[in-house]
């Protein structure tokens, strides 16, 4: 019997179109536009102004505080200009525009092939070196990394957790990663074990992936406290809650995180950039992105520099087909429509979707039929239908008590309703309602 | 650069579910019943079925266009169930004019006067049944006797459900067994082969149903073991007391609208609660109710107002059961 | 008399009988006391219950009018200076007629003016647009086109437009409540007084980008050039964030900084039409001037209502989207 979580979920279809293609480094973009913001937290400050040249590794924009993140160049180059740009969020975001010259990188980067399994530093030094190298959550959350694995006084870390799931359809960046860079990963979570000062690691892989699997087992077998885990396929079993009661049987409380029940949770793709951050001194500037769809002539695994423009990505797979009507980073469950291609690539952009024109197109709203498979498949445990009617009505008070802070975005629900209700929609209407009320009691 | 993307907040993909697709999976369900029924009852059958449907539908098109002047919904399809589970509860024999007039009550003010589908809180196809049942019980309770492939367009004789003679033989004091030799066996009522509602008479027809409605997610398993579990609770238990007195479980398993209203008309989505724990509560109320009302109420059968009853409290259910809620904070 | 009925009547009777004095003596003890004044001023009221004073329902209002010592600090905008009078007398005080105020929108950017870059595919509400993206132009500052003022506004003073997909305000019947300022995810309301004659001026923008970006975005955008800033003798112009500012307290009407704006931002409303030169051989580049309303007040009104009524009409699709959240409360 598979470990799964208990409550809810749904089987979307896997289309990993994707899969087994080896990772391709792409040519050097002619320029990149990096926005200096691609993490949670607070903005950071532009330290580059125009006509400066650049290293790859270079710092070019400084945390702005404990929960934010340093940004590094990708390339070498001269900055072209900072200005205002339309990145994936659909708004202007300031960003740092470098026209890309050779490929020059910071003389202390080791960009050898070469696996250094030693880990010199202390647990302190660990967790100073991941915040200055701008590590983030790769799994497109992009918390900063430091902030986790600072454990506050009061609490204690018993498990580190490994998010190697890729719930989401589609995307196989994640899996393709674990088949190539399978010693270097284990390092990295040996890495991540120091940091937070835990003897136990669990890497949790769905079913849909026993090469992965099997891979990943035979080299933990050589390191002590780390085990594989095979996974029930059920969506959302990456999502952080739902591994954790999955792989350990504890419930996150409610409003609580994951620390509160002894864990820390990391996906893979973060443990190997902490890995090469660590033994490599290679701070996070390129990461590994999926480009498919069912209409994508070549469906590919590609490493990337951040701030490449999406576009390059999408002609290096073949091409926007002309059927396409809608253009996805990240996954389809999770992620984000784009409103115009030639956005850059971010630490969090996981993958590009295509979808054709019919596949895209929302159907029209029916009235709710009270079937309650919206209830059925929430893995949290809420009512989409009743959090959706209480929004419209703007009744906040009860759209709070019926916990739709609890709420994780996993898109269960939207996905499954007969009536095609935009329940999520409604669902996010609310609780951002809610929050800005907490707030403003807050401030009383 | 050609067309323009699509923008929307995520998922950005869909399960295919429909409106379409679950009222077609109910329907397909419900075609085995309605076979026997059109076996059973010959064209009375098929004439009350035709009516109930297409008078369902044209009421529903002329009320939402011409009333409430609004998009005519009628291609979602329950307006057809709605009328299908109308006339399963319906003696075939039953004349043209009655039929209108239930089918008028039951989508007219079982379900546009709430505001159409999905806000009604009473299953329509039992208002209209129940509003015929006391504004012509005569005509409703005269059961046409079962003429196996009958098509011909004479009147068949009436004869009482095996349902409505034991009761009245249990009032007058006849001993159970002597009533049980008159009615047919446990296999025939199982099979079909005994009178009453065209809908009602094949308990195998409708369980076969109800297993297809199971295995395409149309419904659960909660409310009809509940409701069909509570029901042989209750009258094993009173049968056990006094086995002359009271009719055993699978007599009221198997006759009257028993199965058709566990897998038919108390599954209705719109008037059943969201949860499995509401959904069991509600199916045990049913099961409850309508013992109450066989055994000891002056009414034959006892579902139709049991569902109704029950239906009115899915909302106190609905805000007093909720799910489990995950990470539930212990206070 | 049949015995029956005699102990009816008398059973029946003696209850009701009990209950009353039971009734009367408990309302009697848990009477709460109100100034009768206020049911005086609730009296006046316009009984809309719109919020638009700033308590919930007029009930409320008429209490804190009771309460406060300072009356002219509240006011219904929905009833106006007439309304307040009314209280005032109500409570023996006098209070000052305030201007009347109006709802205007400060976004031109219609289909015509701002090109469509984007299909928006979620639920048709604004807020939940502006969570998404920027909107379905290059210009992330300017109106969703999808009616959430609109369905805010409790006086059906508004209505959106089909051609330029933007919300219009109805002047006669905009009661300046507020509920449009609080549901624009956008911030693009602004409440004003409705100036001398019903004449404004302001600038219909707000955007914020620069100029090269908000022009190619939008025909019709301030780009931040401040002609009008250089141009406007009574300092009513204030240039912040790459775009123009109009104060309607120092504007004087003259209109000169409508004149002089390049992209038309600056709108006049309810002037009479300007003479316009004629246009000069090879000047392709006309300047867009704001729409001409007609010159008689009376066609305008009727012109404008009428509108509302025949897009109400053509409008089942929307309509329909409505009726179904409706029906889902």
């Amino acid at each position: 019997m598979l470990k799964t979580f208990p409550v809810g979920g749904v089987h979307p279809p896997e289309n990993k179109f994707s899969v087994g293609k080896q990772i391709e480094t792409l040519p050097l973009p002619k320029t990149v536009t990096i926005p200096a913001g691609q993490h949670i937290g607070a903005p950071t400050q532009v330290l580059v102004k125009r006509g400066d040249v650049v290293k790859v590794g270079q710092l070019i924009a400084k945390a702005g505080g404990f929960v934010s993140a340093n940004i590094h160049s990708s390339v070498s180059g001269k900055v072209k200009k900072i200005d205002e740009v339309f990145d994936s969020s659909g708004y202007r975001k300031m960003s740092v525009l470098i026209d890309v010259e050779g490929d020059e990188w910071l003389e202390d980067i080791d960009k050898s092939d070469e696996l250094k399994k030693e880990i010199t530093l202390s647990k302190e030094e660990i967790v100073k070196k991941v915040s200055e190298m701008g590590i983030v959550g790769l799994g497109g959350a992009t918390f900063p990394t430091h902030v986790k694995l600072s454990i506050p006084d009061g609490k204690k870390a018993e498990h580190l957790i490994i998010n190697a799931v890729e719930c989401e359809p589609y995307l196989t960046a994640d899996h393709q990663l674990m088949m190539e860079k399978g010693e270097e990963i284990m390092i990295g979570v040996s890495i991540l074990m120091k940091a937070i000062g835990v003897s136990k690691a669990i890497i949790g892989i769905e079913n849909n992936k026993p090469d992965a699997i099997e891979h990943l087992a035979k080299i933990a077998a050589n390191y002590s406290g780390i085990t594989v885990e095979a996974l029930k396929v059920q969506y959302p079993q990456g999502g952080e809650k739902q591994l954790i009661k999955a792989l350990i049987n504890r419930e996150v409380p409610s409003g609580g995180l994951p620390l509160d029940v002894g864990c820390v949770v990391q996906n893979v793709g973060t443990a190997f950039a902490v890995y090469e951050a660590i033994q490599k001194n290679k701070p996070l500037f390129e990461r590994v992105v999926s480009v498919t769809g069912k209409n994508v002539s070549k469906p590919s695994n590609f490493m990337v520099r951040v701030g490449t423009s999406t576009d390059v990505l999408i002609e290096a797979a073949g091409g926007l087909p002309s059927d396409s009507g809608k253009v996805v980073s990240g996954g389809p469950m999770m992620g984000k429509a784009l409103s115009r291609t030639d956005v850059p690539i971010t630490k969090g952009s996981s993958g590009v979707l295509i979808f054709k024109e019919e596949e895209a197109k929302r159907e029209k709203m029916n009235p709710c039929i009270r079937c309650a498979k919206c209830v059925t498949v929430c893995p949290m445990g809420l009512e989409p239908y009743l959090l959706m009617t209480v929004t419209q009505s703007s009744d906040y008070e009860r759209v709070e008590k019926e916990r739709a802070l609890d709420c994780i975005e996993c898109g269960s629900c939207s996905y499954t309703c007969p009536s095609t209700r935009p329940l999520l929609d409604y669902i996010r209407l609310g609780k951002g309602e809610v929050n800005k009320i907490i707030r403003s009691r807050n401030q009383k | 650069m050609g067309k323009l993307l699509s923008v929307s907040l995520s998922p950005h993909v869909h399960s295919g579910n429909s409106l379409k697709k679950e009222m077609r999976g109910v329907i397909i369900a419900m075609i085995p019943a309605m076979l026997v029924g059109f076996y059973f009852f010959g064209f009375d059958a098929i004439r009350v079925t035709a009516i109930s449907v297409i008078a369902a539908v044209g009421f529903e098109f002329l009320i939402q266009k011409f009333i409430l002047k609004v998009e005519p919904t009628i291609t979602d399809g329950s307006a057809i169930i709605t009328g299908m589970l109308f006339a399963f509860n319906m003696p075939s024999n039953l004349p043209i004019w009655i039929i209108l007039i239930g089918i008028l009550v039951a989508i007219g003010v079982g379900k546009m006067t709430f505001g159409g589908l999905g806000q009604n809180p009473f299953n329509p196809a039992l208002v209209g049944r129940v509003f015929l049942l006391v504004s012509f019980p005569v005509q409703m309770t005269s059961w046409p006797k079962l003429s196996p492939m009958n098509f011909s367009m004479v009147d068949a004789e009436t004869a009482a459900t095996p349902l409505a003679l034991v009761k009245e033989g249990l009032k007058n004091g006849d001993k159970l067994s002597d009533l049980l030799n008159q009615i047919p066996s446990m296999l025939d009522m199982f099979i079909g082969g005994v009178g009453g509602s065209l809908g009602e008479i094949s308990a195998l027809a409708i369980l076969l149903g109800g297993i297809y409605m199971i295995w395409k997610k149309i419904i659960t398993w909660h409310i009809p073991v509940a409701m069909l579990g509570s029901i042989a609770v209750f009258t094993g238990i009173l049968h056990l007391v006094s086995p002359e007195a009271y009719a055993g479980p699978l007599f009221h398993l198997f006759t009257g609208g028993a199965m058709l209203g566990a897998i038919f008309m108390a599954t209705d989505m719109v008037t059943s609660p969201m949860t499995f724990k509401g959904m069991l509560i509600f199916g045990v109320g049913i099961g409850v109710l309508t013992v109450l009302i066989r055994v000891f109420g002056a009414y034959p059968e006892g579902v139709s107002f049991a569902i109704l009853i029950m239906n009115a409290f899915v909302p106190l259910i609905n805000t007093y059961v909720k799910p489990k809620r995950f990470g539930e904070v212990k206070k | 008399m049949n015995d029956v009925i005699l102990y009816t009547i008398i059973t029946l009777g003696g209850i009701g009988a009990v209950s009353a004095v039971i009734l009367y003596f408990v309302a009697q003890k848990f009477k709460v006391f109100e100034d009768p004044r206020i049911d005086e001023v609730e009296e006046a009221l316009p009984s809309a219950n719109c919020g638009g004073c700033g308590y919930p329902g007029c009930r409320n209002f008429a209490e804190a009018c009771v309460k406060t010592d300072d009356l002219g600090s509240l006011f219904c905008p929905v009833g106006g200076n007439e309304t307040m009078s009314a209280v005032a007398d109500a409570l023996g005080q006098t209070v000052e007629a305030k201007e009347p105020q109006v709802a205007v929108l400060l976004c031109n950017g219609s289909s015509a003016n701002r090109k469509r870059t984007s299909e928006f595919d979620s639920a048709a509400n604004c807020t939940i647009a502006a969570s998404t993206y920027g909107g379905d132009t290059d210009c992330t500052h300017g109106c969703l086109g999808l009616g959430e003022c609109v369905d805010a506004c409790g006086f059906d003073a508004m209505y959106m437009d089909p051609e330029t997909g933007l919300p219009v305000v109805i002047e006669d019947m905009c009661t300046a409540c507020g509920a449009c300022v609080a549901a624009c995810p956008k911030d693009l309301f602004q409440l004003r007084d409705k100036g001398k004659k019903s004449k404004r001026i302001f600038v219909s923008c707000m955007n914020t980008d620069k100029g090269a970006p908000a022009k190619k975005a939008c025909d019709v955008a301030c780009i931040g050039c401040s002609k009008c800033f250089k141009e406007c003798k009574f300092d009513a112009i204030t240039m912040g964030n790459n775009k123009a500012y109009i104060d309607y307290e120092a504007c004087k009407l003259c209109r000169a900084c409508v004149a002089v704006c390049p992209t038309g931002a600056i709108h006049e409303i309810n002037f009479p039409a300007r003479r316009v030169k004629p246009a000069v051989e090879g000047d392709v580049k006309t300047k867009k001037v704001a729409p001409k309303k007609p010159a008689s007040d009376i066609e305008a009104k009727v012109n404008i209502v009428e509108k509302a009524k025949e897009v109400a009409k053509e409008a089942p699709k929307k309509e329909d989207n409505n009726n179904e959240d409706k029906a889902a409360e």
